[in-house]
């Protein structure tokens, strides 16, 4: 065997011989910035250098093919310095405004869309899903792809009253994150049990300390050490699956997508916020999902043409109320948007403050 | 002769619309006869759309790694590769990027060259934790492709419970709301704890984000168990003329529905003579009106970072944002940047030595108490720690003297240093 080659631990890079000279030369020292228009950022450093930088959107999930066409274009129209954002947009910086057009053109061209600044729709969040993931309960390129055409146009125009960050997660563990609208799947059966399987492949006390209802018990079936449910206590998370994958929690029928709205990380005007449950039951209906869709876009149209300037979605809500919301999206309520959980009082409305 | 291409009706409907097409690339890549990954790519396809078919996924884990590392390969093995045996493995090399995401075009397309020739050719930027995702290689090509790439000078991210990639806003490379330089700070903590990345051994992950101020573009507050936040303690720099300019402009409507009116604090008020008055003690330093008016409104110069601790999400407990426990601290010289280590590394080792397993530093925190952490990570107490003050009197209260003395100790601490 040959001898093993001592790895360098390196760690996160230095990303000075990588950065664009006139971010080099300007760093920690920027004036302002505007918007010329959207897709395109404008900063102007101190110093009175000025650099623009125009954003596209990509797959994320690209092959070497997609990767050199946009090295291609990064060298021929820009200067060969590029950045990534931490929604896969790709940012081409250039030191001269003459650059922009061309380079818009062609990114367009290309079938790279030019957008995802200031108030547009930026790339959806993006997970691994039946891709690569072990545990999804849907895909995440796909249900990205699909979103992303039909709300190509608010990427590539600035029309929101805000930003809108959309993400989406395969399972309840919601990799995708917080966002104004957050497509997650919620499974609504516990799971089926493969009992042969259970003391082979699980580590029994470690399942059962994973599930946040201590639904979970041990047991003997067929004579075999294994795990059993109390379905009565069982809220369906999926928690035990990535430990026990005997304990199969995805079903094509009756794992489900559900829709969040309001999450928002900044502290900028309000403070950070997590989403709240709009709606549920909507079917995982690969490849395109129209039934998500359909539900995304009433609640952009409700935020589009009420919310006011700056109003992240969180924000319009808490300003019109819930019941405006529900009315103007057309969505039922349900006993199943009150939580029931941890802190749930915190949730309930302890005043006589009513919204007629 | 070449391996057939399976047949995917589903997710050729995937390649209409106006968005770049994922499956269109993939397909790309099944398709290149002359590469060593066209077979594996084939099946791939196959797999996918047999997932599309049954709704369901069909990869396990496993253990794949390579030679010194506990972690950073996330080993993917087939249960269907009876079917598609090509792509019987397809684990993916996590990779720390550049802090910033900045890349060349020559190192881009390098990076391409060692995937061809080690992996599949597919390759994600980047996944949720700031990994530059190398996709799908088998267990034989991972030592290869780490080697190549670790001699460009890349190394391997985090998986499990240790410590995560980390991530870092633009900032200072190109935005004028920065507080401090982010990628500094990122990798002055993250490559002084690369044994807890890449030998994981602490009750669960562990994440640090990075961002230049409170707009937070890498969503550290929640996405991240350590958050540095961009701050400043001085007031907030005005150009009045500048404010004229954005008044003439717009109108004076404008300045107070989309300025003054949306000030968290009612801080920010709108003189006769269309200039601002900007009431700094009041201010949270939320950035709502130097993202308005960028050219008129900037952050003050005497810089700094807030830490919160302890943002997740749902798993066990529920989400939880971080919160503050270090209110201020500057981040300038090294002897800050040191610090700012300290801190990391009492938080770490109090994590691992406290921590239950699976249970993240928020989670942990809200079983004892923010206190016990604070005390347990040498903190002090402030008030910018909490919304409001206990609202229940069960607590046990006989330590009081003391703690108003260390308080009153630590204000004239601070008066005495301010002189």
């Amino acid at each position: 065997m040959a001898e093993l080659r001592h790895p360098t631990e390196s760690g996160a890079p230095d990303p000075f011989p990588y950065m664009h000279p006139i971010m080099q030369k300007n760093y920690g020292k920027w004036a302002w910035h505007d918007r010329p228009r959207p897709g395109v950022l404008h900063h102007v450093a101190k110093s009175g250098d000025e650099i623009w930088t125009i954003k596209a959107g990509t797959q994320r999930q690209m092959d070497v093919y997609t990767i050199r066409k946009l090295c291609d274009i990064g060298d021929q129209f820009a200067e060969g310095r590029v950045r990534f954002t931490t929604r896969s947009n790709i940012e081409f910086m250039v030191s001269s405004a003459d650059k922009v057009d061309a380079l818009i053109t062609k990114l367009e061209a290309e079938g790279f869309p030019v957008g995802g600044t200031g108030n547009s729709i930026s790339m959806i969040s993006h997970t691994q899903g039946w891709l690569h993931c072990d545990i999804p309960g849907t895909d995440a390129s796909g249900v990205v792809k699909a979103l992303m055409d039909e709300l190509y146009h608010e990427f590539k125009h600035e029309e929101m009253p805000n930003r809108v960050k959309i993400t989406t997660s395969c399972c309840q563990i919601n990799c995708g994150g917080q966002g104004d609208i957050a497509i997650n799947i919620q499974h609504t059966k516990p799971p089926t049990i493969n009992h042969d399987l259970v003391a082979n492949m699980c580590e029994r006390p470690t399942v059962v300390a994973r599930c946040p209802v201590a639904a979970i018990r041990p047991a003997i079936v067929n004579g075999k050490p294994s795990l059993e449910v109390d379905e009565k206590k069982c809220v369906c998370c999926g928690a035990c699956f990535p430990p026990c994958p005997p304990m199969q929690i995805n079903d094509p029928e009756h794992s489900k997508l559900a829709i969040w709205v309001g999450g928002k990380h900044s502290s900028t005007r309000s403070k950070p916020a997590f989403h709240k449950l709009v709606a549920a039951g909507l079917p995982n209906n690969a490849p395109r999902w129209p039934e998500v869709a359909e539900v995304v876009k009433q609640i952009l149209a409700a935020y589009k043409a009420d919310a006011r300037p700056w109003e992240r979605m969180n924000e319009w809500i808490d300003r019109i109320g819930w019941p405006r919301f529900f009315e103007l999206t057309g969505l039922p309520f349900t006993k199943y948007h009150v939580d029931n959980w941890r802190g749930s009082r915190n949730s309930l409305n302890a005043s006589a403050q009513v919204r007629f | 002769m070449a391996k057939e291409m399976p047949k995917t009706p589903l997710l050729d409907e995937l390649e209409s619309g106006p968005w770049p097409s994922f499956v269109t690339g993939l397909k790309r890549l099944a398709q290149s006869e002359d590469k060593p990954y066209a077979s594996m790519m084939k099946d791939l396809l196959g797999q996918l759309e047999h997932s599309y078919e049954t709704r369901k996924g069909y990869w396990k884990g496993g253990t794949v790694g390579v030679f010194g590392y506990g972690a950073g390969v996330i080993p993917r093995f087939s249960e269907v590769a009876d079917k598609f045996p090509d792509s019987s493995e397809f684990h993916t090399l996590r990779i720390q990027p550049p802090a910033g995401m900045h890349y060349t075009t020559d190192l881009l397309r390098q990076m391409c060259d060692v995937w061809e020739k080690h992996g599949s050719g597919l390759i994600a930027f980047h996944g949720q934790s700031g990994d530059i995702m190398f996709q799908g290689t088998d267990t034989e090509h991972v030592q290869s492709a780490f080697d190549e790439l670790n001699e460009m000078g890349f190394d391997l991210g985090g998986a499990g419970a240790g410590i995560r990639t980390s991530m870092s806003c633009v900032g200072s490379a190109r935005c004028e709301q920065s507080c401090f330089d982010e990628q500094k700070a990122l990798r002055t903590i993250i490559n002084n704890t690369l044994d807890d990345m890449h030998r994981p051994s602490l009750p669960y992950k562990m994440k640090f984000k990075f961002s230049g101020c409170a707009n937070d573009c890498v969503n550290a507050t929640h996405r991240s168990d350590f958050a540095t936040l961009g701050t400043w303690r001085d007031d907030i720099k005005i150009d009045q003329a500048e404010v004229k300019n954005y008044i003439a402009k717009n109108g004076r409507k404008w300045a107070i529905d989309q300025v003054v009116t949306l000030c968290p604090t009612n801080a920010v008020s709108l003189n006769d003579d269309d200039t601002l008055a900007i009431d700094n003690k009041s201010c949270v330093r939320c950035m709502h009106c130097i993202n308005v008016m960028t050219k008129a409104l900037s952050p003050g110069d005497d810089k700094g970072v807030t830490i919160l601790i302890g943002g997740k999400r749902t798993l066990k407990i529920g989400d939880l944002m971080g919160t503050v426990v270090v209110p201020f601290m500057k981040l300038e010289t090294d002897e800050d940047y040191e610090r700012l280590l300290e801190i990391a590394t009492n938080v770490i080792e109090f994590f691992a030595e406290n921590a239950l397993d699976h249970e993240r530093t928020g989670e942990m925190i809200e079983r004892i108490g923010l206190v016990n952490f604070l005390e347990g990570v040498g903190l002090p107490v402030d008030p910018n720690m909490v919304s409001h003050p206990r609202a229940n009197s069960y607590v046990r209260m006989d330590g009081w003297d003391e703690e108003a003395a260390k308080w009153q100790a630590r204000k004239g601490g601070a008066a005495a240093a301010a002189e």
